[in-house]
């Protein structure tokens, strides 16, 4: 079972694709593009599409995706929490 | 699944182009004409009337899009023949000749100084006698070449990204080679991922184009914006779906023109391409705005990826719904025809589900109705650039 993908190495999330993901889960993610198999532990309950850190994340970093910039850190961000719109925005507009 | 020898199913129209869709439309030019077309399409049966709000007292280039619109709805070779009506004789005859250089059928009617009873009448039997014409047509073999295919996505999530959009992309990738017209737009959604699409132009002129499009949507919004869009655009159903910024849903939204094509050409809002390949349109990111646009411009398929669940359908243009949320295709099965949630599972990988969307694309140009069709959704939204005078 894939519980959360990641586009490629080097990005800061992986997207939840199963549903009922709760905190302390140990889940299996697939990196897409380099094709092989990582493992993390969350520590929030993520709902499906929504994201996982894969690390650390300070405020005023840089959040990667695709390999792409999507916005920045406006919150500390712990590895295996939810990341979204509470912690991270965008630096257009 | 498709190489250059591939065949559909069309209706080859009078100046060359091919339809997979055989309508008689009954065409109002303005919001008060709405009544009377209605009411032909309600007496003649197999015609079908595409309401809208818009049509007076309209100026400079947002009356020029309207008639572009109204004219290149007309013209899609998905439309065998068209009854135009509008209040006034002058606008009305314009929509006329606009549609009737591609040889097809087409007849105009002006309500003032006839009332709707007399128009209704005189509408109705030059729409009998059209319905009647076009029910004779017969689909051919024709090349795939001659299919045009446009793509937009909506109510997009993060899956949309990772599974319903690159499966576009892929089945781009394979048209992209047969000499295939295709096109993507929502010009604000590439926000985040301009430089990526920049890359892509086939050479420095398009690519300048595409900036100076680029450019003056990124003004407008700075000129119009009260806040940073996150009320609006990522929307209430991307947030909800996971997506987080625009930058997110940008990178997401790009993966539908592949890996492998390059951005041939770039059109203005329901402009309509004159050669093969892959184009750039630049347009609203709303759905409805947007397909209306690739209707006009000519386009006879629809590829529409979907993550939380779109619905949106269009009157002339059958919408092929995409999906690869696992929760989305079970909830809203209805409205997804092709499910590719096995992409994220590694049960299918992403050849097989371009190949599984061009067997579907091949299936509704044959015949299939999509499930927006078979639902009714004929969503038909004319984009406006400013207020009327």
């Amino acid at each position: 079972m894939i519980h959360f993908v990641v586009h490629e190495d080097g990005d800061s999330v992986g997207t939840v694709v199963v549903e009922g993901v709760q905190a302390g889960a140990a889940l299996n993610g697939w990196v897409m593009e380099q094709d092989r198999v990582v493992e993390m532990r969350t520590v929030s309950d993520i709902p499906i599409g929504h994201k996982i850190a894969l690390r650390d994340l300070e405020p005023g970093a840089t959040v990667m995706k695709y390999g792409v910039d999507i916005g920045k850190v406006v919150a500390p961000i712990k590895a295996g929490e939810h990341l979204h719109v509470h912690n991270v925005k965008t630096k257009r507009w | 699944m498709i190489n250059q020898d591939t065949t559909f199913l069309g209706y080859r129209r009078e100046n060359g182009r091919v339809g997979v869709r055989n309508h008689v439309i009954v065409l109002p030019v303005d919001d008060i004409s709405n009544a009377a077309a209605e009411a032909v399409a309600n007496n003649i049966k197999g015609t079908m009337a595409l309401p809208h709000p818009y049509g007076r007292l309209q100026f400079g280039a947002d009356l020029e899009l309207h008639f572009r619109t109204l004219i290149g709805t007309g013209s899609n070779p998905n439309v065998a023949a068209v009854v135009v009506i509008g209040i006034e004789p002058q606008w009305t005859q314009l929509i006329v000749d606009g549609i009737a250089k591609t040889g097809k059928p087409v007849q105009g009617f002006a309500i003032e100084h006839h009332g709707d009873h007399d128009t209704i009448f005189r509408a109705s039997k030059a729409a009998r006698e059209m319905v009647q014409w076009a029910s004779e047509k017969q689909r051919e073999v024709c090349p795939i070449g001659d299919l045009w295919v446009s793509t937009k996505c909506g109510e997009s999530d993060t899956t949309s990204g990772c599974g319903a959009n690159p499966t576009v992309g892929n089945a781009f990738d394979k048209l992209y080679g047969t000499g295939a017209t295709l096109v993507f737009g929502e010009t604000s959604e590439l926000t985040g991922g301009e430089h990526l699409v920049a890359e892509r132009c086939a050479t420095p002129e398009v690519k300048e184009r595409f900036m100076t499009f680029f450019n003056r949507y990124q003004d407008m919004i700075n000129r119009h914006k009260t806040s940073d869009l996150s009320d609006s655009q990522p929307t209430k159903g991307n947030i909800a779906g996971g997506l987080t910024t625009i930058e997110e849903k940008a990178l997401g939204n790009i993966q539908k023109i592949g890996k492998k094509c390059k951005v041939d050409g770039v059109l203005d809002k329901a402009e309509t391409p004159d050669h093969a390949g892959l184009w750039f349109m630049d347009s609203s990111s709303a759905a409805a705005e947007m397909v209306t646009l690739c209707a006009a411009s000519g386009y006879v398929v629809h590829f529409f990826p979907t993550g939380q669940g779109n619905v949106i359908g269009n009157p002339i243009l059958p919408v092929i719904k995409i999906c690869a949320n696992p929760k989305t295709v079970r909830t809203m099965a209805e409205h997804i025809d092709v499910d590719t949630s096995g992409l994220l599972q590694r049960e299918i990988n992403m050849d097989g589900a371009g190949d599984k969307l061009l067997e579907c694309m091949l299936r509704t140009a044959n015949g299939r109705l999509t499930a927006a069709e078979a639902l009714g959704h004929r969503e038909f939204v004319l984009t406006r650039l400013y207020e009327s005078a």
